[in-house]
């Protein structure tokens, strides 16, 4: 599992793909989680494209592709269900799998004690 | 945060765990550890401890303050029973409105509270025009709101004589924590009590309440979207100088003998152009309900348009929010008149899409006041 500066978690597959969600962390700071906006499978995204939306009881928030790559699968319990993410941000929260087309960010993103250390 | 003001109960927030963010000049909770959304189905479910100190308390004395406060406001409070409180607004000469706020007749005496926003402006304007009264700010006391079905339970385990009140009731109450200003009111839609307790004795009481299983405290994330469940104006968001009382569809709270040809019509800020509004000019413009047919909420700011393109404007969201208790996203706005008929679709601009919004009837949530 890497994490990005962002709060957001991205698990390496068996098959290569990659999935991506936000961080309990970052669940808890938004709050409770009302609506969320996914990308569409077959989306091709570049990496920093806005590709999520989130509205909690507080705010919206954008959230950013932190790789280039092709949406395989989408997560739609958490469309119909948000508060799914505050319950299981890193399990049953997750957002969407992908196909990476370049996995080079990957070196930059934190392991889990680094963001353990970011997050204080 | 060294310039914010604290109320009485700032230690205790703290110590139960609240996020406290500015607010009107004070360091307020927005939410405790159940947060919003907890703390908002808790308070429809059970009842909610709220700490409101941050609002302004005044009381007026004079000749006949109530007759006096008339010149401010276009509200009846010469007909205001001894005991019994009525909602009012400041307006202005233009017809804007310049705060709202509850007015109690405390038998020698009326006792106010206004937005914590306006106090300093409400204080000087009503000394400024009310000058055969006397205007005290009460700075000794904190202000408590309890709201919920269980309110009266709880509150009567500590003050037995607070259960026999009805809405809008006030009373003097002495208690283990001193003398209580209590009235049976409130901002969510829900039966409930707003308590003024002497600041020495606010945690003691508070304290007390959040002791039994019933209550928990809830920030102001929850007031929030408690009261726009009940389709309660928050001044500066849905009410303010530009929106005249008929605009924000306020006229239940202008009671007749304020009106033309009533006893004591007008001889307020604003009249002509108020009581026009009701005998005869519709305003352009009213307050509505709306519920967005997404589960995308429309947020304060929203544009509201006729069609899903093109086309200017026809109206605003004021506030907009996730309704925990409706499960579903509720706003309010201003649109032009001829959209303002409940159930006509329209649509709200968010992020750059046009997406359905119906005009709604409110309060979205049937209130349950105990009358």
């Amino acid at each position: 599992m890497k994490y990005t500066e962002e709060h957001e978690w991205i698990r390496t597959e068996d098959d290569g793909s990659v999935v991506i969600g936000i961080t309990a962390h970052a669940a808890e700071q938004l709050g409770d989680i009302v609506f969320i906006e996914l990308p569409e499978e077959g989306d091709e995204m570049a990496k920093d494209d806005e590709v999520v939306v989130i509205e909690s009881v507080k705010a919206a928030s954008d959230i950013l592709a932190p790789l280039d790559g092709e949406v395989l699968e989408i997560n739609a319990a958490i469309v119909d269900e948000p508060g799914k993410i505050n319950d299981d941000a890193e399990g049953d929260g997750w957002f969407f799998r992908l196909k990476p087309a370049d996995l080079a960010p990957m070196e930059e993103y934190m392991d889990e004690a680094a963001y353990k250390a970011f997050i204080g | 945060m060294s310039d914010l003001k604290r109320t009485a109960l700032f230690d205790l927030h703290v110590r139960i765990g609240a996020k406290m963010v500015p607010f009107a000049g004070y360091e307020m909770p927005v939410q405790y550890k159940l947060g919003v959304m907890k703390e908002h189905l808790h308070t429809r479910a059970s009842a909610g401890l709220f700490d409101v100190s941050h609002m302004g308390q005044v009381i007026l004395r004079g000749e006949n303050p109530a007759l006096s406060l008339e010149r401010l406001v276009p509200q009846a409070l010469a007909a205001l029973g001894e005991g019994r409180q009525r909602y009012a607004f400041f307006t202005a000469e233009d017809g804007g409105i310049l705060d709202d706020l509850m007015v109690a007749n405390r038998s020698d005496h009326l006792f106010v509270v206004v937005n914590a926003a306006c106090k300093d402006a409400d204080i000087a304007h009503m000394r400024a025009n009310l000058t055969d009264c006397d205007v005290e700010e009460i700075t000794d006391r904190a202000l408590l709101a309890l709201q919920g079905p269980a309110a009266e339970a709880a509150l009567a385990s500590l003050v037995p004589n607070a259960a026999n009140m009805k809405f809008m009731d006030v009373a003097v109450m002495a208690s283990d924590f001193g003398e209580l200003w209590i009235s049976r009111s409130g901002y969510t839609g829900e039966d409930g009590y707003e308590i003024s307790v002497t600041n020495d004795q606010a945690e003691a009481l508070a304290s007390a309440l959040l002791a039994l299983d019933l209550v928990e405290a809830i920030g102001l994330g929850a007031r929030d979207s408690l009261r726009l469940e009940a389709g309660l104006c928050l001044y500066g968001n849905d009410i303010d100088t530009t929106t005249s009382p008929v605009e924000a569809a306020l006229e239940w709270a202008v009671q007749k003998a304020r009106r033309t040809g009533g006893a004591r019509a007008g001889g307020f800020p604003g009249a002509k152009r108020i009581l026009a509004e009701f005998d005869a000019a519709a305003p352009a413009r009213r307050r509505v309900g709306l519920l967005p047919g997404t589960r995308a909420p429309m947020r304060a700011g929203t544009a509201l348009f006729a069609d899903d393109t093109g086309g200017e404007p026809i109206g605003i969201v004021t506030s907009g929010a996730f309704g925990p208790t409706l499960e579903t996203p509720v706003s309010m706005g201003y649109v032009a008149t001829e959209f303002a008929t409940t159930g006509t679709e329209i649509y709200g601009e968010v992020r750059g899409k046009r997406l359905p919004v119906q005009v709604a009837d409110m309060p979205f949530r049937p209130s349950t006041y105990k009358r």
